[in-house]
């Protein structure tokens, strides 16, 4: 179990040194997106359009955030489950994402994406919101505004700190981790 | 008769709306600090720590828990001498959720057609379930509840011949399959019995019993007991990443059943279990 910290875009490089169940401090620009943003950003991608965010080497969070209180750069922030954006995810791994965070499992497919074009799925702590809330420096939405809570959003992160959950050699700390401590 | 103003139970519903999100009941706080130094997973540890300093950042600074701040479930017993005046009862209970998901800056997090969508923009209207008892109280639960963990329940009507293994197959496979999308360390409700709706409902206020107080039957005490072993068995542990505590408690709550039927609940309710009480 390693240490980084790793500044965005994130390159292949990157990837292919994390491995499951290591601790990282992302610091740079993520963006968000949940089920309703991947839609739209996928059907895009289909019809052969330009996306309001750009994709290679970038990360996206899973996160429809509280609203902001006076005087904060964003309300409480913690992840959403993950498996609702698997069907969209291995379109955009394909285009260039290199990492996504969020919480819980990801699906074969996704990891296959994951593995083929070297993507790493970073885990949040679920219900930590008020935590991770303070790691975003700045927070701004860029598109799908009427989406409210689940618009996209171009965030400036220092020192998030999440867990490599699922790494692009095929290493998944669900499996790996739940295995150890069953009895 | 006891006249209680509409307006009142606003208020209350409304600070209470707040309350539940900044703030976690004393029994959750200690069973989470319990697991913290329990846990064997350095991982596991280290999520806990988080979720503990969350919950100290939530508190002090008035900010949710979770960026979830759920459904507004409202448990109700009005005591029959109870006469709400001023206004309508149902109306005044949405009021105070509008108002304090308004004013607490908690996310909106309700469609008004489950298929089509249009958020309601107010987080109404709240999931209201309500008993008439003796007495001239009113006693209100106010119970935000996330999808997260509500997305991992499960029902099951089985035949009673299923018995207890049944109950206790379906309670912990559905924990495992779940893994870290309830967010565990998760504090499960049992309802046995009762109609199709019932059961859910009561595993449901099974959620609100204080955590570490065990069934008052000793057969469902074992029940419990046994279910969570089992689960921290699993091995799911902390937000799925493995671990020894996967689970706070297991409540069971029963209810009369059918001669034929043999409904079986399980109501997931994930590490902030939030819920705040008032009597009016």
């Amino acid at each position: 179990m390693a240490e980084y910290s790793i500044e965005t875009p994130m390159s292949k490089e990157d990837a292919l040194k994390l491995k499951a169940g290591d601790k990282v401090m992302l610091t740079g620009r993520i963006y968000t997106a949940r089920d309703a943003a991947h839609k739209r950003l996928v059907d895009l991608l289909e019809e052969g359009g330009d996306l309001p965010i750009p994709l290679e080497g970038q990360i996206i969070y899973y996160v429809g955030p509280a609203p902001t209180p006076p005087g904060k750069a964003i309300g409480s922030a913690g992840p959403t489950t993950s498996y609702r954006m698997d069907p969209y995810t291995p379109a955009l791994i394909e285009k260039g994402l290199r990492g996504m965070i969020g919480k819980g499992e990801r699906s074969e497919a996704v990891v296959e994406a994951m593995v083929k074009h070297k993507a790493v799925y970073f885990a949040a702590t679920g219900g930590a919101a008020a935590l991770i809330s303070k790691s975003i420096v700045s927070a701004e939405v860029i598109a799908y505004d009427d989406l409210g809570a689940e618009a996209v959003r171009k965030l400036e992160v220092k020192g998030f700190p999440v867990i490599v959950a699922q790494d692009c050699h095929g290493g998944n700390i669900y499996k790996e981790g739940q295995a150890k401590y069953a009895r | 008769m006891k006249d209680i103003d509409s307006a009142k139970i606003t208020e209350e519903i409304a600070r209470l709306c707040m309350e539940a999100n900044f703030e976690l009941e004393g029994d959750v706080l200690r069973a989470l600090e319990e697991a913290a130094e329990r846990e064997e997973s350095a991982t596991g540890k280290e999520v806990l720590d988080q979720i503990l300093d969350n919950s100290e950042i939530a508190r002090t600074e008035r900010m949710p828990i979770c960026q979830d701040t759920g459904l507004a479930i409202i448990f109700v017993e009005m005591g029959q001498e109870v006469h709400v005046v001023g206004g309508d009862f149902e109306e005044a209970v949405n009021e105070g959720v509008k108002k304090g998901y308004t004013e607490g800056y908690l996310r909106k997090s309700v469609l008004s057609d489950p298929v089509r969508g249009g958020n309601t923009g107010d987080n109404t209207p709240a999931i209201i379930h309500l008993r008439i008892v003796p007495g001239e109280m009113l006693k209100i639960w106010v119970v935000p509840k996330g999808g997260g963990s509500e997305n991992m329940s499960r029902i099951a009507m089985m035949k009673p011949a299923d018995g207890i293994d049944g109950i206790k197959k379906f309670v912990v496979e559905n924990v495992r399959a779940a893994s870290g999308n309830p967010c565990p360390p998760i504090i499960v409700g049992v309802g046995i019995g009762g109609s199709f709706e019932r059961c859910a409902q009561i595993s449901k206020r099974a959620l609100l019993r204080e955590v570490g107080s065990e069934h008052p039957d000793p057969f469902y005490a074992d029940l419990e007991r046994e279910l969570l072993e089992s689960i921290n068995n699993t091995g799911v542990g902390p937000m799925g990443l493995g671990g020894r505590c996967t689970a706070l408690a297991v409540h069971v709550e029963t209810a009369p059943r059918h001669i034929a039927s043999f409904p079986v609940a399980m109501n997931i309710n994930c590490h902030a279990a939030r819920h705040k009480y008032v009597e009016l």
